[in-house]
């Protein structure tokens, strides 16, 4: 078996009721291990676009490729060349931070992640941070240390790059 | 036209001249607008045997078999028999009725939601919001249950939708978006088999389910006769090739023929075609075919590398695949001669284990009764089989003459399949004796068919080896708890011929080979359905056996 790498899977979608479940079912049922998943709509009205990330061997990855384009809600499926694409995830990540050092140290660190404070109270700070997972990781063990009160993340978002499609 | 007229209208224009089914009240405006149509409805005694009943019809006409149930408890008693059919990529479409759509949600009287019970056996599944879906979605339904590789099709209709009327279009093309099964193979893929056939010293051909699902039997036949080398099967492929032809050599696998077994180890290339390398045809899949080469022709890209890394894939309909294997081998192949050392080889086999295997010592065996079956059945018979010991001495003993004539539930194995199966094969093919080759505990489970098989005039036989014991699993007590019985006996319960003769059948008891000769041929000539009751030791094992997780030399023969 091979070693696992980190994949991320982009298929297009009917829009309609029923498919999320078809396709989650699937990886259930055959066991895949997804890292994240997110659906949403595309330049098309009837087509949704699914993005998928796994931990898989080749042989794994390769199966669930098949199995997914054997479903008949999906039109198309693709393994993302990470090289020659763009990918984001969005994290919110809620922070105690009461003393004055903590509060400018959280709002630096956002600042050179380029996140963006959404929301601060008496006892908390929220940060928006987007970017490659790997980057969300980072900010997050940089911040661990004040305490995280809450996190949400999207997970990833993703496109090939220039004209490829 | 009401949403249920538009049902039935659109089950006549595919075709559908027999339903399978029983009623209820969310499907009572289907069953209402059946009343004058053009369809013959067959009421079952149980829903999953409708479904068994279609796949049965299926596997002979080679299309979907229809069957119908109300919401609830009437589509889940379908379930079994669906996932039976998708274990085996059978072709079916399975009208349920659902609550109406306003109480879809509210845990209404008989509301499941079948659609996410069924997801996982189905291939796809409809449910129409208004009534003028229904028309195209009916007929999406048949063809997605009939293309590429085929299997069951639901769609569950609320009842509200079956009511409503409309102005109804019935499509004669449709698309689906996202489906589009390959046909024709690749030609560079081919000449890679090409190659590697004709590389190869012991080429042997594995032929599976996927050959008889295309109907490709005899191009089958031109692909053996043209290289001239032995040919095994899975036991879903059994039948896939004529039983008695020079190259044949029966099943492998778990309760394969041992020369089969035995032969397909020593060979350098694999040729398998429609097949999908179970763990019951194949034992430990990386011990399967180490040091050869393996060829793999099947329609579905999913099958490829999924249980088995394979040489050369050819993906696409075997009938088209074969037909241009054995065109671009045609050119090249140095036809063998009967006595090139290989198929020299294949006979010393045979003749070693014709010598080594004795025959279980009593005056009636499953294998003398086997025997004695298939010497006065025509050649032309339709089998199916039930499950466990029965299907895998059927599988030994049983030789299939005429390809695509031998039935069983393979994967899933359902015990209770093959009794209504072997109704709906009838239903398919009046002209033809039909058999259920069964055990006990199998028809137990579905005997209330016969109701059906009297009512409806459609006579099959109940071939019954009777040992009052789920004897698989006995067997597997006896070999892997030490003898340790649980659970598998049926302590002479119930009496069988009694059973036939309440439901109007006719019972024989087949005490000796002179009695079951003579019940055979009676069978063979009555008009209602006929159960033979053949006593049978419970001790007897079925062998040769390959353990699970073992591999195919590890067999084990019982000699
Ligand atoms: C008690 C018991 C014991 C068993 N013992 C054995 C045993 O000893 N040996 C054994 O082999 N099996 C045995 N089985 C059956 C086993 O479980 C599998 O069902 C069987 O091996 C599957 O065979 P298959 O791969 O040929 O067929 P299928 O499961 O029918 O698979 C068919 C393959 O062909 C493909 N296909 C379909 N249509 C086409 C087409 N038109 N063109 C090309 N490809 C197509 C499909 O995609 C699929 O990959 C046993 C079952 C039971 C219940
Ligand atoms: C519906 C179902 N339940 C349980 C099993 C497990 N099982 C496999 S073979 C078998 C025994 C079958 O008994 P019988 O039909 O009498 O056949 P025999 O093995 O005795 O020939 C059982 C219980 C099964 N295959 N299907
Ligand atoms: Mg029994």
């Amino acid at each position: 078996m091979s070693a696992n790498g980190w994949y991320i899977v982009s298929a297009l979608v009917e829009n309609k009721p029923g498919v999320l479940f078809r396709v989650t079912n699937l990886f259930r049922a055959r066991s895949f291990n997804i890292e994240s998943i997110t659906v949403g709509t595309t330049e098309q009205q009837d087509l949704s676009r699914m993005t998928i990330t796994t931990n898989s061997d080749q042989r794994t990855l390769d199966q669930l490729v098949k199995q997914l384009r054997k479903l008949i809600d999906v039109v198309d499926v693709k393994v993302l060349d990470l090289d020659k694409s763009v990918y984001r995830e969005l994290a919110l990540i809620k922070m105690k931070a009461i003393d004055p050092t903590t509060r400018s140290e959280i709002l630096n660190y956002a600042n050179i992640f380029r996140g963006n404070i959404i929301d601060i109270g008496k006892e908390t700070i929220t940060v928006e941070i987007t970017g490659t997972p790997d980057k969300i990781d980072a900010f997050k063990n940089l911040v661990e240390q004040y305490g995280i009160a809450q996190l949400a993340r999207t997970g990833v978002s993703a496109l090939p790059r220039g004209t490829e499609l | 036209m009401t949403g249920a007229k538009a049902l039935i209208h659109a089950l006549e224009k595919e075709g559908v001249d027999v339903v399978f089914g029983l009623p209820g009240g969310a499907n009572l405006p289907i069953y209402d607008a059946l009343v004058g149509a053009n369809l013959r409805h067959i009421l079952v005694r149980h829903e999953q045997s409708a479904a068994h009943m279609a796949d049965g019809y299926a596997r002979i006409k080679r299309k979907s078999g229809v069957c119908f149930a109300t919401s609830g408890p009437g589509a889940t008693n379908l379930i079994t028999g669906i996932a039976t059919a998708y274990a085996d990529s059978i072709p079916m479409v399975a009208v349920t009725g659902q609550v109406p759509l306003a109480m879809i949600g509210k845990d209404a009287f008989q509301e499941t939601d079948i659609i996410g019970v069924a997801n996982p056996c189905t291939k796809y599944a409809f449910q129409p919001k208004v009534a003028t879906e229904i028309p195209e979605m009916v007929k999406k339904a048949f063809y997605i249950a009939e293309s590429g590789r085929p299997g069951p099709v639901l769609v569950d209709i609320p009842k509200d939708v079956q009511q409503a009327t409309a102005e109804m279009k019935f499509p004669d093309l449709i698309k689906v978006r996202g489906y589009s099964p390959i046909v024709d193979a690749d030609l560079s893929e081919v000449g890679k088999a090409v190659e590697l056939i004709l590389k190869a010293e012991r080429p042997i051909i594995m032929a599976g389910g996927g050959v008889i699902l295309s109907g490709a039997f005899a191009e089958l036949q031109a692909l053996a006769e043209l290289l001239m080398i032995p040919v095994v099967t899975t036991f879903k492929g059994k039948g896939a090739f004529p039983e008695n032809h020079p190259l044949a050599m029966g099943p492998i696998g778990m309760h394969g023929h041992p020369e089969a077994n035995k032969i397909i180890i020593e060979a350098d290339c694999i040729i398998a075609i429609g097949a999908r390398f179970s763990d019951r045809s194949v034992g430990r899949f990386d011990e399967f075919g180490k040091g050869m080469s393996i060829i793999h022709m099947d329609i579905d890209p999913a099958e490829i590398g999924k249980n088995k890394s394979v040489d050369v894939a050819i993906v696409g309909d075997v009938k088209s695949s074969l037909r241009t294997l054995v065109k671009l081998l045609g050119k090249k192949v140095v036809k063998r001669d009967a006595d090139n050392p290989w198929l020299k080889r294949r006979k010393e086999i045979i003749q070693y284990y014709q010598e080594t295997i004795k025959d279980y010592a009593r005056e009636i065996t499953a294998k003398k009764s086997l025997k004695k079956l298939r010497e006065l059945l025509p050649a032309n018979a339709i089998a199916t089989t039930e499950v466990g010991q029965c299907q895998m001495w059927a599988s030994l003993h049983f030789d299939v003459i005429s390809p695509g004539t031998f039935f069983s539930s393979t994967g899933l194995g359902t015990m209770g399949f093959g009794f209504p199966a072997s109704i709906g094969a009838k239903a398919a093919r009046p002209d033809v004796p039909v058999v259920d080759i069964a055990g006990d505990g199998s028809f137990n489970m579905t005997e209330n068919s016969l109701a059906v098989s009297v009512l409806e005039k459609l006579p099959v036989i109940v071939f019954l080896m009777n040992n009052y014991m789920l004897g698989m699993v006995a067997q597997w007590q006896r070999t892997f708890y030490n003898r340790r019985y649980s659970g598998v006996h049926q302590h002479q319960c119930p009496d069988y011929v009694k059973i036939a003769e309440a439901y109007g059948a006719q019972g024989i008891r087949a005490q000796s080979m002179a009695e079951l000769e003579k019940a055979i041929k009676t069978a063979l000539k009555s008009d209602v359905a006929t159960v033979i009751d053949i006593p049978i030791d419970p001790d007897e094992d079925v062998y040769p056996f390959v353990a699970p997780g073992t591999s195919l030399k590890d067999m084990i023969t019982g000699a």
